[in-house]
């Protein structure tokens, strides 16, 4: 089973894209599908890519709605910045210390910071585990580290460390 | 296969809806890369169309195409998914590139950035 199927996730996904890609269950494009999958998962191993384990469907489930939540209220607030645009306006760099370090939470909370309009990863230094996001707009003193650290972090860690 | 006249009504309300929302965040985007002034702020602008806009013009066009053509259509799922996912990766090149060029010309905008305070922390440990 390891020897054959490396890495069972990214191949259930490999070969889930591929149907859906050709909106297709035949058997030739299940087949073609199959090939694919377990040949991309052979590739990642050639790449020493680390081994990828879901925990709970639940809490990415969770972790999903939270970012659909978060990224339409800060869509909304950026339109509404750019619209106004307020002289008073305070744009800033902020450090977070982080927890989680493996490679596919920081992927993914890469993903989240990005979707979220408002903030953008800017470096990442991996000596000290330290994230520096650039903030559209520093709120008061909204604690933008606890934001991460309580909204994602934690369930960033339950699924993927 | 039927066509766009014999759509009904609440879904062709709902699919205007969706890309008359999804197309001006992509516009309130672009006029926000034109009115920031830096670079870091102007990041932030055009995200707007790859995330909630995207978002909604593709389920506009999953529920037209799904309608029109009496079979769920969802294959857009995979647009969704391979802009979120490949989007971080252009802008941290871009930020990265800013970043070395502000402080090649001795402008490091994150030389004064203070430490954020560590979670446990015991002061003056005897």
């Amino acid at each position: 089973m390891r020897r054959w199927l490396p890495f069972p996730v990214i191949s259930a996904m490999l070969l889930g894209t591929w149907l859906l890609l050709n909106e297709s269950l035949s058997t030739g494009q299940l087949l073609l599908g199959g090939i694919l999958a377990v040949a991309g998962s052979w590739i990642l191993v050639r790449l020493e890519a680390p081994s990828l384990l879901f925990r709970r469907l639940r809490v990415i489930l969770r972790l999903g709605l939270e970012v659909i939540v978060d990224m339409a209220r800060s869509n909304y607030r950026v339109a509404r910045l750019i619209i106004r645009d307020k002289p008073d306006r305070t744009p800033g760099f902020v450090r977070i210390q982080l927890k989680v370090r493996s490679h596919y939470s920081l992927a993914l909370l890469a993903c989240i910071v990005t979707a979220t309009p408002g903030t953008s990863w800017v470096a990442y230094e991996p000596a000290n585990n330290v994230l520096i996001i650039h903030v559209l707009d520093l709120v008061d003193d909204d604690d933008w580290g606890e934001i991460i650290r309580v909204r994602y972090e934690g369930l960033l860690k339950e699924i993927f460390e | 296969m039927s066509t766009i006249e014999n759509l009904p009504l609440w879904a062709a309300i709902l699919i205007s809806a969706l890309l008359v929302i999804g197309s001006s965040l992509a516009l309130i985007g672009s006029i926000g890369l034109l009115r920031f002034k830096t670079f870091y702020e102007r990041v932030h602008a055009p995200t707007l169309g790859t995330t909630m806009g995207l978002f909604t013009i593709l389920a506009a066009s999953m529920l037209y195409f799904s309608l029109a053509q009496t079979r769920p259509v969802v294959h857009e799922i995979l647009i969704g998914i391979f802009v979120t996912t490949t989007t971080p990766i252009t802008f941290m090149f871009l930020v990265q590139a800013t970043l070395y060029r502000d402080r090649f010309e001795g402008g490091d905008p994150l030389a004064g950035l203070s430490e954020e305070q560590p979670q446990v922390k015991t002061p003056n440990d005897p």
